[in-house]
């Protein structure tokens, strides 16, 4: 009984925290819209947080910026795991885009092939920085921040290198400085949309967002049920611990990697493939890949949260987007930003959350003995405990 | 001539990444991983450039325009220490993971920079120009005349140049020739003993990150000068570039500026390489100038890796400091 009462009290905990993190990042955008244009600020906040279910179309925008993003998270969530920053997402969701089209273009394969090449992409920029931690000691954080500008430039260059990559080629247009739209060069790498655009009216929508949400039930599987995920998380807890149980830590730590790349090089392979985006060639790095970091943190690291914070932050990007030209839309940015500044402490909010359902909890039973409120969730509960003793 | 321009413009580059880059050196030596320095970076740069155009606005005396350079250059540097705070208050008092919150506080500036923009200068007007009188001309110094040394220096010559070689030299006697100093190193290398001499471990740790928002934060406004399109919101990596430029140096002065002249190098190599004959040309690859571009990370990351049986990263950096905890 006892058991079973502390494990959901860490659960509601971890969500309060998140949700006391996106409160006060509400909070302090609220603030900000008040500083700014005060007699449109509620107007503003009225917009962030109802345009997204304000009609199908805005919904179906929600979902198609969801995709990378629910890839891009469940990857740093899961170097999380391994108690690593992929703070390297971004390049890795690049290479990814590079081998997804490289692959429905110039190979001219269907999409469920260039999705394979985009994960394979992924899995080949995110090992280099396991490879250079496990084997030699370097910091994955710094690795990882190189390769995020060394994949940028080589997927520039690559592209510039294989005609059929750029738009020009496909004479609809004279331009230089991005791929051509798939429409054009291989409608069959296009993700299939079964008849979700015409119900949603809008071509956004398309399979990508159930390809996310189900690798991120794979995600949880492996991670919860799984002897390997059991050793990646062992691993993240305490590495010598793990060591001394006959865990690799270098074996895993490498895998972790290498899986969190092939996650992020699904986003960028599934963004791409959607047909509605044409990659540029900027030098800048993109911003999918490092909005998976608020993605996995606000989810605390769980595959299932993942789903859930990155339809949020979605969410709120898109209500950001109609507060243009009042408002302008990096206010979103900043409330993103606060949220993960808030919750990089979260674990002191988690503290203090913890100690007030205590109280709560204490109370509770001493007035009621405890019997009857456990009781309706039993069955679940009992899954629960079994999942606690496996580990 | 080209030769003095490249020079010049390696000059201009080093200066932002070897200031930004000692800023890091300063918070990781005290124990703080500081990878804020982006952000730090760009909301000094904002301060310090809505300043000059203030003055601009307003009407300045031509006399003193260096005195307005100085002016920003230490706005910028107080305002980075402003925000450099807030990772300094989650990562110390809070003892939050440094990543993450400097992550958070990279995120939020850029953000920021582009909101308090469009609010001051009015809707998508999110480019803050640059006066031109901020650049020391060789006539306002009273030199003529035209050769590889005089290009080198004057081509694009900023108050912030000679002021970071100053802070160079300043950091050098701080860290390796006074009590705080050595204090403020022994915090990244062994908290616990430093603590039990007597130290103030969380007081070092503020001011190590303390310093290197002054320094990221002059660098932001060393970084925009030297871009010379005026300031976007963005310092374009150079905050990263600076992390890479002090892991290159090995967190020691002397080594981070060789180091930042060597990125420096290769960026505008990338720049000039079309104009250069005698660099290798790449003939069957198209866009080449991307090769000079990824060197820079490519040899740093090799270098690591060689040398990573070597490295001297502070010991304790990363780890907060609990008093409790032995």
């Amino acid at each position: 009984m006892k058991r079973k009462r502390s494990f959901n009290t860490a659960l509601l905990t971890t969500i309060l925290a998140s949700v006391g993190a996106i409160l006060i990042g509400l909070f302090i955008g609220y603030l900000l819209l008040l500083a700014t244009k005060s007699e449109y600020a509620f107007w503003g906040l009225r917009k962030i947080l109802t345009v997204g279910i304000s009609d199908p179309k805005k919904f179906a925008k929600v979902l198609y910026q969801a995709m990378p993003l629910i890839c891009t998270g469940l990857s740093v969530a899961f170097a999380f795991k391994t108690g690593l920053f992929n703070i390297g997402a971004t390049g890795q969701y690049t290479v990814g885009a590079f081998f997804a089209l490289f692959a429905g273009i110039q190979l001219q394969l269907p999409w469920y092939v260039a999705i394979v090449f985009a994960m394979i992409g992924g899995a080949i920029w995110g090992s280099i920085p396991g490879i250079c931690k496990a084997l030699f000691n370097v910091n994955e954080v710094i690795t990882s921040i190189m390769f995020n500008w060394i994949g940028v430039f080589a997927v520039n260059m690559a592209f510039q290198n294989f005609p059929m990559l750029v738009v020009d080629y496909w004479g609809k247009s004279s331009v230089r400085d991005r791929t051509p739209a798939l429409a054009d060069a291989n409608p069959n790498a296009i993700l299939p949309k079964l008849g979700l655009d015409e119900l949603m009216n809008s071509n956004l929508v398309n399979i990508g967002i159930f390809i996310a949400v189900i690798i991120a039930v794979i995600i949880w599987v492996i991670l919860q049920k799984t002897t390997f995920g059991y050793e990646i998380k062992a691993c993240g807890y305490n590495r010598d611990a793990s060591r001394y149980a006959g865990i690799s830590a270098k074996r895993n730590i490498i895998l972790s990697f290498t899986i969190a790349g092939a996650l992020a090089g699904l986003g960028g392979g599934l963004y791409y493939l959607s047909g509605t985006g044409q990659y540029t060639f900027l030098k800048t790095l993109l911003a999918a890949g490092f909005n998976g970091i608020p993605v996995a943190l606000l989810a605390n690291s769980h595959p299932i949260g993942v789903i859930a914070s990155a339809l949020f932050i979605s969410y709120i990007q898109v209500g950001g987007d109609a507060l243009q030209p009042r408002f302008v839309r990096e206010n979103i940015d900043i409330i993103i930003g606060v949220i993960i500044y808030v919750s990089a402490f979260a674990l002191l909010l988690k503290i203090w959350f913890g100690k007030l359902f205590m109280r709560q909890s204490l109370a509770a039973s001493s007035m009621k003995d405890d019997g009857p409120i456990q009781t309706p969730q039993k069955g679940s509960m009992n899954s629960n405990e079994k999942e606690e003793k496996q580990q | 001539m080209i030769i003095g321009d490249i020079l010049s413009a390696t000059l201009i580059f080093a200066v932002p990444l070897m200031l930004v880059a000692l800023g890091g050196m300063f918070s990781e030596r005290s124990g703080i991983v500081n990878i804020a320095l982006e952000g730090i970076m760009i909301v000094g740069a904002l301060a310090a450039s809505l300043f000059l155009r203030y003055v601009d606005d307003m009407g300045y005396n031509p006399d003193y325009t260096q005195l307005y350079v100085l002016a920003s250059i230490l706005i910028a540097g107080i305002v980075g220490i402003i925000y450099s705070q807030l990772l300094a208050f989650a990562s110390i008092k809070l003892k939050a993971d440094q990543v993450i919150s400097g992550t958070a506080l990279n995120m939020l500036a850029p953000a920021l920079a582009v909101v308090v923009t469009w609010n001051i200068q009015g809707t998508a007007q999110t480019t803050v120009l640059i006066p031109s009188w901020v650049r020391i001309s060789q006539e306002s110094l009273g030199i003529a005349g035209d050769n590889i040394l005089i290009r080198f220096l004057f081509k694009s010559l900023f108050l912030t140049t000679p002021i970071a070689f100053i802070l160079l030299l300043v950091s050098i006697f701080f860290l390796y020739h006074t009590k705080t100093g050595l204090r403020l190193r022994a915090c990244g290398e062994h908290p616990q003993a430093a603590d039990s001499v007597g130290v103030n471990v969380y007081r070092m740790r503020y001011l190590g990150v303390g310093i290197s928002g002054f320094f990221a934060g002059i660098g932001g406004i060393a970084y925009t000068l030297a871009a010379g399109s005026g300031f976007t919101s963005t310092v374009a990596g150079y905050g990263f570039l600076a992390l890479a430029v002090m892991i290159f140096g090995n967190w020691k002065p002397v080594n981070i500026l060789f180091a930042s002249f060597f990125f420096a190098f290769f960026r505008i190599i990338s720049f000039y390489s079309n104009s250069l004959t005698f660099l290798p040309t790449f003939d069957n690859l198209a866009s080449s100038e991307y090769i000079y571009l990824i060197m820079p990370y490519l040899v740093t990351m090799i270098i690591l890796v060689l040398t990573s049986k070597r490295s001297r990263a502070p010991k304790a950096e990363g780890i907060p400091y609990d008093k409790g905890r032995r």
